[in-house]
């Protein structure tokens, strides 16, 4: 449709027309039933009528929008007057009287008509019918033309009072009175709804500054009294009122559009609701957008997956380009699914688009999900949308944009107010957190997958793991382990046995304690409540892998407990881990971080020192692999270690305290002690097969005792061994553990306080023999120097 | 150059076999005696495959960078698989899209 302008009388009357037509308030589009009301009133020839609608593209679009409402209104006058209905006799009919509508709303009119200082046609009849606030009207008139807008909205809330509604209502008068009574009904029943099509106003009142002002002051009242908000209005900042009113245009023009057409009132205002200026979507807007995604997903804080946004925006007959504009616009954290603030803003743009606007080359500002950064791209929403607004050939006066921007600019900041952004912020946040930081997104996971803490501390392992391995090795790494992260806690604690295992070979022990460090860590913190013996396998592993140079104290319980059981693991037969490291914390930690690093620190320099360590600490291997064994990939891991490194292993063993792995033992199942012992006489060999029978044996929670002193005792070069069987046995175990965890809730609840317990003696454990590590690792690089500087010597 | 892209197709298929995850297939080694230009090949988990030829007039684009650029170009590739309006195996035409490759080949150029 061509730009409308109105002249300021129109464009009041019009808005009240609209509002009255508006009675579901939406401000975007008209029902349909009162639109055809309405131009039955005006006394019309039913094929003029028909043709009216055509015209103004209400067929085309199916629903009224507002300038599709305002084009009808204004062919109404042009039929009215007797000049041949033609889209260009819009604008070419100058001094056109407001269309007649035969209604009660004579009196209504009859006010605006006095109200309206430039319907000099209609001011001269109505001066009988001054409306109520007669006040307003001289104000209008004196005021500027801001002010003669406000006026006008004034009155016309006023005049709400009137049933406009109703045809039967009070008999014209005259043709003037007619056509006064129309907009004052309107305006009167419109009075709230004005405050909506105010700001649409301003749009059409384009042409008049004062309108759009006007408009602005109209939005920012809808019911209070029309004196009141006569001076209300003045004091409503014209930049937010513009703005209200900008998206009510759009809103009406697309209504207008689509008044024929059969889409539902749905629809209808789904694209009546398109951007309004500067892309700002109004409060009611947002309204119809969120009841929209409500349809489709209940949930206001949840996803609307792609598939059925496609769907749903596809209705909408936009070219399957420009919804994959719109969509790759508004899927702000490309996940492919839609939050209900990026719902927002693609509905948003495909209102607009619908009424002609050009798409943006970027999200507007105030379409941006609020939740991350709003102060992103100040400038991006209002420029482009300025431009395709310019762009656009659409209803919208191109005069629109010149003042919207101005308002968009303040709107926005209005808009991202909203509460609804405001909860978005959280859920982008955090969706933005994801793609950023992916050891984020562990977090979650745990949180959901309570039921196991091995899944739970997969994701965080296996995201740590990654990060690390990448560091270190490259991808390689990542491949083998977040495969395994992914199915289960198990999993994970292979991974991180592997990643440890990995590091080790890389002869990067740090990388590996730091890799494993970081899954135990995550897994702790995050599901170790939930399973104990799942998040305490899950620590161990990360326990086993040795820390890099930067101590990392007690970055986790899991890795504490996790070292322990791996020593506990080594050092033990297939001790049955206990979930929780039942080793009371009298116990001088001191030795059990020894045991606990042992079997997973890599220290090839120590390997005879662990050798011995691991003969004279036999009791506390046993204990480890109690305290592996709940940690399934802690056994895994150890066994993976214990396979590079047997010496380490031992040597750790040696250091750690037997009561670390009796802690961890305790916590394991009895079965895995049998497997430790099995462990023992393989202690050097992974015997990972004997492991898997360890793990077989399914620690229930009543099971989980505290091995203690058993699992302590054993010599450290079980361990290792006792690991890898321990994290067998934890793996095969584990289909066992649901069974026992629906069985005996508190047995779980007691054992995960357990865990907890030993997770952090075993943290500190941890932190201790990471620190031995280092120190150890220092000799060694000083022993190499020396040996290297020995070397040319040798050969003289 | 069309042929030599199938070529370099068929060299990935046969990549395809031993490593089905190499996302660092440089296949540097496509040298025309007349027309210098290089073609790297990537391949994704998806077995999607992206070709780039460059020409070997501008001083030979350093390994890491060709990796970055094909990096680049399979996160782009997967914001665009990530519309839901996007039917694999169409043209891609988002503008965003087609913004990323060009802002790279300048970078390049």
């Amino acid at each position: 449709m061509e730009g409308l302008t109105l002249s300021d009388a129109e464009q009041k009357y019009y808005s009240d027309l609209f509002s009255y037509c508006d009675i579901e308030s939406t401000k975007k589009v008209v029902v349909n039933g009162r639109v055809l009301e309405l131009f039955r009133a005006a006394q019309l020839p039913n094929d003029v009528v028909l043709q009216i609608m055509e015209l103004c593209g209400a067929t085309r679009l199916g629903y009224f929008g507002r300038s599709q409402f305002y084009i009808a209104l204004k062919l109404v006058a042009v039929a009215q007057s007797g000049f041949p209905l033609r889209v260009e006799s819009i604008n070419t009919v100058k001094d056109l009287p407001l269309p007649r509508f035969v209604a009660s709303k004579n009196e209504q009119e009859a006010r605006h008509a006095t109200s309206y200082s430039s319907d000099s046609e209609n001011q001269g009849s109505y001066s009988g019918v001054i409306p109520p606030p007669p006040g307003r009207g001289q104000v209008k008139k004196g005021s500027v033309s801001h002010d003669t807008v406000q006026p006008r909205t004034s009155a016309d809330q006023q005049e709400p009072t009137s049933p406009v509604v109703s045809p039967q209502q009070s008999p014209p008068t005259s043709p003037h009175t007619w056509r006064k009574h129309n907009r004052h009904s309107s305006g009167g029943n419109n009075e709230r709804s004005l405050a909506g099509p105010g700001p649409f106003w301003s749009p059409f009142g384009e042409a008049q500054s004062g309108s759009s002002a006007g408009d602005a002051v109209w939005s920012g009242h809808s019911p209070p009294p029309p004196q009141e908000n006569w001076v209300s209005f003045a004091d409503t900042p014209p930049t937010s009122t513009l703005l209200t009113m900008h998206p009510a245009s759009v809103q009406d023009q697309t209504t207008v559009r689509t008044v024929a057409s059969a889409t539902t009132a749905n629809e209808i205002r789904r694209q009546s609701s398109s951007y309004d200026d500067p892309w700002k979507i109004t409060d009611e807007q947002r309204q119809y957008y969120v009841n929209q995604f409500k349809t489709i997903q209940p949930d206001l804080n949840g996803f609307i997956p792609g598939s059925a946004a496609k769907e749903f925006f596809t209705k909408s007959k936009l070219p399957i380009l420009e919804l994959s504009h719109i969509w790759e616009l508004s899927d702000f954290d490309k996940d492919g699914a839609l939050t209900l603030d990026e719902f927002c803003a693609a509905f948003h743009l495909v209102v607009a688009r619908k009424n002609g606007y050009d798409l943006p080359e970027k999200l507007p500002e105030s379409l941006m999900p609020k939740l991350i950064d709003l102060e992103d791209s100040a400038d991006v929403g209002d420029q482009p949308g300025e431009v395709g607004y310019s762009g656009s050939p659409a209803e919208a006066p191109p005069s629109k944009s010149p003042s919207m921007p101005s308002l968009n600019q303040t709107w926005p900041e209005l808009n991202q107010s909203s509460e609804q952004w405001e909860t978005f912020s959280e859920r982008s946040s955090s969706s933005q957190t994801l793609t950023q930081f992916d050891s984020n997104i562990a977090p979650a996971d745990p949180d959901t997958a309570i039921v196991h803490p091995v899944p739970i501390r997969m994701t965080p392992s296996k995201i740590h793991m990654q990060e690390m391995e990448l560091k270190r090795t490259g991808s390689d790494h990542t491949n083998p382990t977040s495969p395994l992260l992914v199915k289960s806690s198990d999993l994970s604690e292979e991974n991180k046995i592997n990643s440890s295992v990995k590091f080790a070979s890389g002869n990067t022990v740090a990388d590996g304690y730091s890799s494993s460090d970081s899954f135990t860590s995550d897994p702790e913190q995050i599901g170790s409540n939930v399973t104990r013996q799942r998040s305490h396998s899950g620590t161990s592993p990360d326990n086993t892998a040795p820390p890099p140079p930067p101590p990392r104290p007690q970055p986790s319980h899991s890795r504490s407990s996790s070292l322990d059981m791996n020593r506990s693991f080594t050092v033990t037969t297939g001790q049955q881990q206990a979930g929780v490291v039942a080793q009371p914390p009298a116990v001088p930690p001191r030795p059990q971080p020894s045991q606990a690093p042992g079997p997973t620190v890599h220290r090839p320099v120590d390997a005879d020192g662990l050798m011995t360590h691991t003969s004279t600490s036999p009791q506390q291997i046993p204990e480890q692999p109690n305290f592996a064994d709940f940690s399934q990939f802690e056994v895994f891991a150890a066994s993976n270690v214990n396979e590079e490194q047997d010496d380490e292993a031992e040597k750790h063993s040696e250091v750690l305290p037997v009561e670390k792995a009796s802690d961890p033992a305790s916590s394991l199942r009895v079965a895995k002690t049998d497997s430790k012992i099995e462990e023992k006489t393989a202690a050097s060999v992974p015997a990972n097969v004997s492991k898997g029978t360890t793990p077989l044996a399914p620690p229930p929670k009543p099971v989980r005792r505290r091995l203690k002193s058993e699992d302590e005792l054993r010599p450290d070069v079980d361990e290792h061994t006792q690991k890898t069987g321990v994290l067998a046995a934890v793996l095969a175990s584990q289909p066992s553990i649901p069974r026992s965890i629906g069985k005996d809730k508190k047995a779980i609840q007691a054992s995960i306080r357990r865990n907890k317990e030993t997770n952090t003696v075993l943290a500190r454990l941890n932190s201790e023999l990471q620190q031995q590590l280092k120190d150890v690792l220092e000799e060694r690089i000083s022993l190499e120097v020396q040996l290297e500087q020995l070397r040319p010597f040798s050969h003289l | 150059m069309v042929h030599t892209s199938l070529d370099v197709v068929d060299e990935k298929i046969s990549t395809m076999g031993k490593a089905l995850v190499d996302q660092r297939e440089l296949y540097l080694g496509l040298l025309y005696p007349t027309e210098d230009y290089k073609v790297y090949g990537y391949v994704t988990n998806s077995k999607v495959k992206f070709v780039m030829v460059v020409d070997s007039s501008n001083t030979a684009l350093r390994d890491n960078e060709i990796r970055s650029m094909f990096r680049k170009l399979h996160n782009s590739y997967t914001d665009v698989m990530c519309n839901p309006f996007y039917n694999p195996g169409d043209r891609i035409q988002s503008r965003a899209f087609d913004s990323m490759v060009t802002s790279m080949m300048i970078q390049v150029c």
